[in-house]
């Protein structure tokens, strides 16, 4: 492999790990700061992943505008869901949290085929988006791939400056390592939940969206981008977004890298990743322990 | 007393005992419709296939007033995910629960494989109308076990022989690493290396992984002179919208079975134009047979037909010619299955038979892709059979 080549296949590993973060970083946020086991996580990128499909055409080229407003759709829609489901779950033990988002993943399942049906669907990158810039003379690149990536990028800072300079944020920190004591200095800790949980949802589902026209939209896609995002979460550490954001890249790397070089075996190499890791760390790379 | 002798009167007697006997038990017989388990894949990447099979189906019955061999047809329903994991409780659900005279299914080869097990140790009638698996009518092949499809080798050998010709000597392959995928790679390699060409490497993901842009980074580097892809449904769709987002398309052509291109084109759009490919079916063969076929399944279902439809059209046509050899009696099951082997079906795809191991013995095709079309270029193999490799029992 030369170098060229490496340095294609380290910008595909980026862009993968990149996409990985939005889902798990929701997933982290909630399973790190309310306890909640929400196996239900994935069925909200594939929300997103139809919701991108379902509003795209009336954006047309706004395609910007089509994210955001699909952000603000699902996170009223985390919102509400914390509010009828979730809220009922905290006090509850991990078997009766997994059940219950069990269930609501079928749930999610059913109306998806009821509103939308079992079709694979394609979504049309942008016009501004589309096509593709030439990289070291191997191979053009498609331009949409770069914006994912930027998009991620993005969200990631912006991720990082409300968790690390706010107010919000400190609050958050606070509840992923000690929850009792956030109750204690008299927080809304139920409004702090919802916000958190709203975010997790809208997350997921502007992953999904930004997937959608790189990865075809069909029914199960949650069930695959979920078991990948507890690799990452527990990686990472439970409740750590910047342990999210490294484990989400070494994912990334490990899938991009084994399946160019260990074809075969390249179904098993995240796997191999985590238990190597946890062999080694086992409470993961960013541990804040709760 | 003359004319009869004691034993022709005893004779007759039998024989008017025995109408008066069997007669009600037979209109009864003929009542009791016959139980269809379609064992297809509802939900996932498959889903579409699953339907077009099923309305293929249902649509032959159809045109024969809803009734084989003179007995009405009762469906039952299971979707299987296509995980193979959950095969065996599904295709049991459909056997021990529904107790279905005939077991159609299915798309993904992984799970066929596993209801051809069940299907051999309960010695129930399984028509499989899609899943190409080689050892199905190879290594497992049984009296019961049919199938109006394809053997993965079927396409992928012929392709492998149109690649030769053409004069490429240095391909790759691409596909999910699952029976169907493995088994058509190597089918492709195995006429293309006979033709003076040479396989480098084969890239394999997981299924149905659709992430791709890592493996296409790898064939851009390694520059073959053309690429071999099994895909199907949405994962179809995808890779070939990928190669072509990559540029690759420009210098190196992609080949593969017609899976590639088929009920996947109005999602792959101008990405898929003029893609050669080899299968056993085509848009526009414009035999009286399949103008037909074609207008009738357009009128019932509003869409137009492909390979899949054919393909569950076909099994019913199969089932139907054994059904009449036995007028509905499907307990006969020796007649059934012998019915079965020595009919000549009259497909929309051109009249085929069933080789020794009941795999279809057929022309494969090849097409080219014109809009939403795929159109056909000429006979890539004239009635070629599957080897049936390790097949021992027929």
């Amino acid at each position: 492999m030369d170098i060229s080549t490496f340095l294609v296949q380290c910008l595909n590993s980026i862009q993968y790990g990149l996409l990985l973060f939005l889902v798990a970083s929701g997933l982290t946020l909630i399973f790190g700061i309310m306890g909640v086991i929400n196996l239900a996580h994935g069925s909200f990128y594939m929300i997103g992943a139809y919701l991108a499909f379902s509003i795209a055409p009336f954006f047309g080229n706004h395609f910007i505008a089509m994210l955001l407003a699909g952000v603000a759709l699902s996170a009223l829609f985390g919102f509400f869901l914390e509010w009828i489901f979730f809220s009922y779950l905290y006090q509850r033990d991990h078997l009766q949290q997994v059940l219950m988002t069990y269930a609501l993943i079928l749930v999610f399942e059913e109306l998806r085929s009821i509103l939308v049906g079992n079709d694979v669907h394609g979504v049309k990158a942008p016009d501004w988006l589309s096509g593709g810039v030439s990289l070291g003379g191997i191979m053009t690149y498609p331009i949409y791939n770069l914006f994912a990536s930027a998009a991620c990028i993005v969200v990631a800072i912006g991720l990082y400056l409300v968790v690390n300079r706010t107010r919000l944020g400190m609050m958050i920190r606070a509840g992923a390592s000690n929850r009792d004591m956030v109750r204690g200095l008299g927080i809304n800790i139920r409004l702090l939940y919802r916000i958190v949980f709203a975010a997790g949802v809208a997350l997921a589902a502007l992953a999904g969206m930004i997937a959608a026209p790189m990865a075809s939209v069909y029914p199960g896609m949650g069930g695959h981008v979920l078991i990948v995002c507890f690799v990452v979460v527990v990686i990472g550490g439970i409740g750590s977004i910047s342990g999210a954001l490294i484990a989400s890249l070494l994912v990334g790397f490990v899938d991009t890298f084994g399946k160019v070089f260990f074809a075969q075996l390249s179904g098993i190499g995240i796997y191999v990743l985590m238990a190597i890791i946890l062999i080694w760390r086992p409470e993961g790379l960013r541990s804040k322990g709760y | 007393m003359k004319y009869f002798s004691k034993p022709a009167i005893t004779l007759s007697i039998a024989v008017a005992v025995a109408t008066l006997s069997t007669t009600p038990l037979a209109v009864a017989q003929s009542q009791a419709p016959i139980k269809v388990g379609f064992m297809l894949p509802a939900t996932g990447t498959f889903a579409s296939l699953g339907n077009m099979i099923e309305n293929g189906f249902k649509l032959y019955v159809n045109e024969q007033g809803g009734k084989l061999g003179g007995r009405e047809i009762q469906y039952f329903k299971v979707d299987d995910e296509s995980d193979p994991a959950k095969a065996t409780d599904n295709v049991n659900k459909l056997i021990k629960r529904d107790q279905v005279d005939v077991l159609v299914g299915t798309v993904h080869s992984g799970v066929a494989l596993a209801m051809a097990k069940v299907a051999r140790e309960t010695n129930t009638l399984l028509i499989v109308p899609n899943a190409g698996a080689d050892v199905i009518t190879g290594a497992m092949c049984a009296k019961n076990i049919f199938r109006t499809s394809f053997s993965n080798w079927q396409p992928a050998y012929a392709m492998g022989k149109v690649a030769a010709e053409r004069g490429h000597k240095k391909a790759m392959t691409i596909t999910w690493n699952y029976a169907a995928g493995t088994e058509s790679v190597k089918g492709f390699a195995e006429a293309f290396e006979k033709g003076g060409g040479k396989v480098t490497q084969s890239l394999t993901l997981p299924f149905p992984n659709v992430e791709y842009q890592a493996l296409l980074t790898e064939i851009a580097s390694q520059k073959p002179d053309a690429v071999y892809a099994f895909f199907a449904g949405g994962g179809a769709v995808k890779f070939v919208k990928d190669y072509v987002a990559a540029g690759l398309n420009k210098t190196i052509p992609l080949y593969g079975p017609g899976f590639l291109t088929d009920g996947t084109l109005e999602a792959q759009g101008a990405a898929a134009q003029g893609m050669i490919t080899t299968l056993h079916y085509a848009d526009n063969l414009n035999t009286p047979r399949d103008n037909t076929f074609r207008l009738n399944f357009a009128k019932a279902y509003k869409t137009n037909a492909d390979v899949y439809a054919v393909q569950g059209y076909d099994a019913a046509q199969l089932l139907a010619s054994g059904l009449k050899a036995v007028n509905g009696d499907i307990g006969k099951r020796d007649q059934l299955v012998q019915a079965m082997r020595s009919t000549t079906v009259d497909s929309p795809r051109g009249k085929f038979t069933l080789s020794p191991a009941h795999n279809p013995i057929q022309d494969i095709y090849l097409r080219e892709v014109k809009g939403n079309n795929n159109e056909v270029k000429g006979v890539a193999m004239k009635a070629l059979a599957d080897p049936a490799r390790g097949c021992k029992q027929l």
